[in-house]
């Protein structure tokens, strides 16, 4: 045996041990079943799981700022005694003063660049006369848009972290500008509560009212005239407060005093007659506006609102710092509602609604018929791919083998290492880099036995045909490569599963058919005291 | 020593008339297929809505399951004797919420047979991810094209490029075609069993421009049409073998495979065939055609330092 030809069986038997430590013993050294379970990934469709891809409504986060754009102004006005007929939300991303004191001009002009340099002045003139329309600059818009979908995404993430389903996977998703999450949940088949969980804007919100209980929206305008003024709005309540009515609602004022940014923590407990209910506290800054409004209004009634609608209107008998309560109302929460609002309270509120636009459940059934057919399939295909290379080309098909066996070991060594996950059409491309690799393999032996035909020896033969095919091959892989890659970089899920394994097992099958492959034919030549014949 | 293909001598360049007939039945076919059909049939990822596979315990009263849910398609699928259902709902255009589709057929369900069933399989999309996913899908194998285009150009010559990827072309044009002949449902994976087709038709073609390449260089006196009809005959045993092999592999996946991946099998046990069958009847003649037309032949820049080929001259050697 020569040293090229014993540095190269080296080379190839370290590579084997490394992929088959890598597949069946890591991170410890003795190999087991249970750690090849742990290397593997198995994808969703091969475990079960729920695949979810969502849409951040982010023009829900756009229109809650230039609210609070809105009401910032009004009370900058107020505080210089600037008369504004009216301000409104004229667009998600633009709002008008309709009606600006003239004689005040220069002060709203002062104000506005002073405290609204996130915002355009795009127009002066309106229907009323002396009406600035401001928008939202785009830059900055696009900036709100993207941290409403990281801020929605770490919600999400601390939502179903503290359900305990391991193993999720929570990522961007989609191309700039679609605002799309992906969530995986692995062996979660029942999404439902899941999905409550994620979706609910839990939007605390602390606002006072004005006045109420009313039976019906009507009645409550009526109060006003019949037009509900712009800073008050009506919400329902999720109680009956009134006798003899089956609804009821509230007018408050349509900024919150505390919500649910404000909160510090939220746990389930009991209200006053032992029905469970949801307690909360607030952060110090919160703490301190909420005494200081709960001061100034003693004896008005503060709403509790969630999602828009009020869980109960408590009258304020004093001043209030830290905490607070949610009572479920005369049913009481059931005891999972409870704790399922403490949680999402916690987690904080979502910037903006959420949309499902994909779903997928995958049953565990399903997933273990798959396995088993992905697996049927490949040893079937593996079983009469070496009966065929064995029957045809005889000592050399015993080459092929073991160059297409060391082949799947270094894909799935390499899948490994790179936590790549095995999907169910990734066990297809694991198949087809069988059919490449020995692609591979006939390519070069047909062209031996063409060189033999020639009348050349058996080691020009195998030396000529392997510099001569290793060009092709490059070709050929390099191509194959190239869709590979636009696979990868387009598919999402089980799609990109499989263009994973392809574009490794095509570098991987260059190693195994070009350097290991002939190796063995130079280890056989080098045996044969005339090299002069061989068997293929 | 076995061979199945020795000393091939077939002038398939001079049947380049007939491969233009065959190939230009195949897409017509399934053009008129097409059309008679109304387009293609799309899977729920294309076209939005929702698709359940459902397992009973007990052989599912199909008549029933309509009557519950009259919206939905619904097929058996699987082995014959295995009691799972397919249920299709397409649900409304403007659905919000792609899931609303798996809870009412969950729902419906859930009235008629609660806790004899089993789900398989859920997907449900909505229909603006549908139109999203399948301008993906189309832009993904127009830029695999173009990268395989700008490849062989830059190895080979660009007619060469243009050759394969026009045949190529050709393929993706056939399969899709005889999808809708045989009424096969085009979703994501097939997709990605059309892209693995680029891929492996490039591979065939590039094995016979590579031996043209080579026989070009030693080769100086010979016309051109010989040079492409021999270099297919010398690789003919390699692509009869490798395409033979390959269609055993994905042959056992269309066979094994089960339910979910057997629109992709198809489309591979279908692609490998045209792979082929397109580097022989359409790259090749493509090259001769354009070289005729321009009246020399195309000289190619060397690749590789390069032993003589093998040539005529073939003498019987000792095999053991």
């Amino acid at each position: 045996m020569t040293k090229r030809i014993r540095n190269r069986l080296l080379i190839t038997l370290g590579v084997t041990v490394l992929a088959v430590w890598r597949v069946a013993a890591f991170p410890g050294f003795i190999p087991s079943l249970t750690h090849v379970k742990e290397n593997i990934r198995l994808g969703l469709d091969l475990r079960g799981g729920t695949h979810l891809v969502l849409q951040v409504v982010t023009d829900d986060a756009i229109r809650a700022e230039t609210d609070q754009a809105i009401e910032t102004l009004r009370q900058l006005l107020s505080r210089d005694n600037i008369i504004a007929r009216q301000l409104i939300r004229s667009q998600n991303n633009e709002f008008k003063a309709v009606g600006v004191d003239p004689a005040k001009d220069a002060d709203f002009r002062r104000i506005l660049n002073e405290r609204f340099t996130e915002w355009d002045l795009v127009s002066t003139q309106g229907d009323v006369p002396n009406t600035y329309t401001m928008r939202l600059k785009p830059a900055q818009e696009q900036a709100f848009r993207e941290q409403s979908v990281d801020q929605a995404m770490n919600t999400i993430r601390n939502r179903i972290d503290q359900l305990g389903v391991g193993e999720v996977v929570i990522q961007k998703h989609g191309g700039p500008g679609e605002n799309e999450i992906l969530v995986q949940l692995p062996g979660m088949d029942d999404p439902a509560r899941v999905k409550g969980v994620m979706q609910s804007t839990a939007l605390l919100e602390l606002k006072l009212v004005d006045s109420g209980p009313f039976p019906s929206q009507a009645a409550a305008a009526q109060n006003y005239g019949g037009v509900i003024p712009a800073h008050l709005e009506v919400l329902p309540s999720a109680e009956r407060d009134l006798p003899n009515s089956s609804e009821s609602s509230y007018v408050v004022n349509r900024v919150a005093a505390i919500s649910g940014r404000d909160l510090k923590g939220a746990y389930p407990s009991r209200d006053q007659n032992g029905r469970p209910a949801v307690s909360f506290n607030l952060s110090a800054d919160g703490a301190q506006r909420f005494g200081r409004v709960t001061e100034e209004n003693i004896g008005k009634m503060l709403a509790i609102v969630l999602d828009g609608r009020i869980q109960s209107a408590p009258r304020i008998d004093g001043r209030i710092t830290d905490s607070g309560i949610i009572t479920g109302g005369t049913a009481g929460f059931a005891p999972q509602a409870a704790q399922d609002l403490a949680l999402v309270l916690r987690s904080g509120a979502l910037p903006a609604s959420i949309r499902y636009l994909q779903e997928q459940v995958v049953g565990p059934s399903l997933g273990a018929d798959s396995v088993r057919a992905g697996f049927m399939a490949a040893a079937v295909a593996l079983v009469s791919v070496v009966v065929f290379m064995l029957f045809y080309y005889r000592f050399s098909g015993v080459n092929a083998t073991v160059a297409m066996i060391l082949n799947l070991l270094i894909l799935l060594g390499a899948m490994a290492y790179f936590g790549a996950t095995l999907t169910l059409p990734g066990i297809a491309g694991v198949i087809l880099t069988i059919g490449v690799g020995i692609d591979s393999n006939v390519l070069i032996f047909e062209r031996i036995r063409e060189e033999l035909r020639a009348g050349k020896a058996a080691v020009s033969a195998v030396t000529t045909s392997f510099s001569r095919v290793f060009v092709t091959l490059v070709d050929t892989h390099l191509a194959a490569l190239i869709s590979a890659t636009f696979l990868f970089l387009f598919g999402t899920g089980p799609v990109k599963g499989f263009a994973v394994t392809l574009v490794i097992g095509l570098i991987s099958n260059m190693f195994t058919s070009v350097f290991v492959s002939r190796t063995l034919f130079e280890l056989v030549l080098a045996r044969k005291e005339r090299a002069e014949a061989i068997s293929i | 020593m076995i061979e199945l293909f020795r000393d091939v001598r077939i002038n398939w360049l001079g049947k380049r008339r007939l491969f233009l007939a065959i190939s230009g039945a195949l897409m017509l076919l399934g053009l008129i297929s097409l059309v008679v059909k109304g387009g293609f049939r799309y899977g729920v990822d294309f076209k939005g809505g929702t698709i359940v596979y459902v397992r009973f315990q007990q052989k599912p009263p199909l008549d029933q399951i309509r009557s519950l849910l009259p919206d939905s398609q619904i097929q058996e699928f699987g082995a014959s004797g295995s009691n799972d259902v397919m249920i299709e709902f397409q649900g409304a255009k403007e659905e919000a919420d792609a899931s609303a589709g798996r809870e009412a057929i969950t729902g419906a369900l859930n009235q008629g047979f609660q806790g004899k069933f089993e789900i398989l399989n859920a997907e449900s999309v909505g229909p603006k991810v549908g139109a999203d996913l399948r301008r993906q899908a189309v832009l993904a194998t127009l830029y695999a094209l173009a990268g395989i285009l700008v490849y062989i150009a830059f190895r080979f010559e660009w007619i060469y490029g243009a050759a394969a990827v026009f045949a190529v072309f050709h393929d993706t044009l056939v399969t899709l075609g005889l999808f809708s002949v045989f009424n096969r449902e085009i979703n994501l994976t097939v997709i990605a069993a059309l892209l693995t087709l680029v891929g492996y038709s490039v591979n065939d073609t590039i094995v016979v421009f590579d031996r043209v390449r080579e026989n070009l260089k030693v080769r100086r006196r010979d016309d051109f049409e010989t040079i492409l009809n021999d270099s297919i005959n010398q690789t003919l045993s390699r692509t009869i073998l490798t395409s033979g092999l390959t269609f055993l592999t994905v042959l056992a996946l269309f066979i094994f495979g089960g339910e979910i991946i057997n629109h992709f099998a198809f489309a591979m046990v279908i692609g490998i065939i045209i792979g082929t069958y397109s580097s022989i009847a359409i790259a090749a003649p493509l090259v001769l055609v354009y070289t005729n037309l321009r009246g020399k032949r195309v000289a190619l820049p060397a690749a590789a330092p390069a032993r003589p080929a093998v040539t005529k001259a073939q003498r019987p050697v000792k095999v053991k």
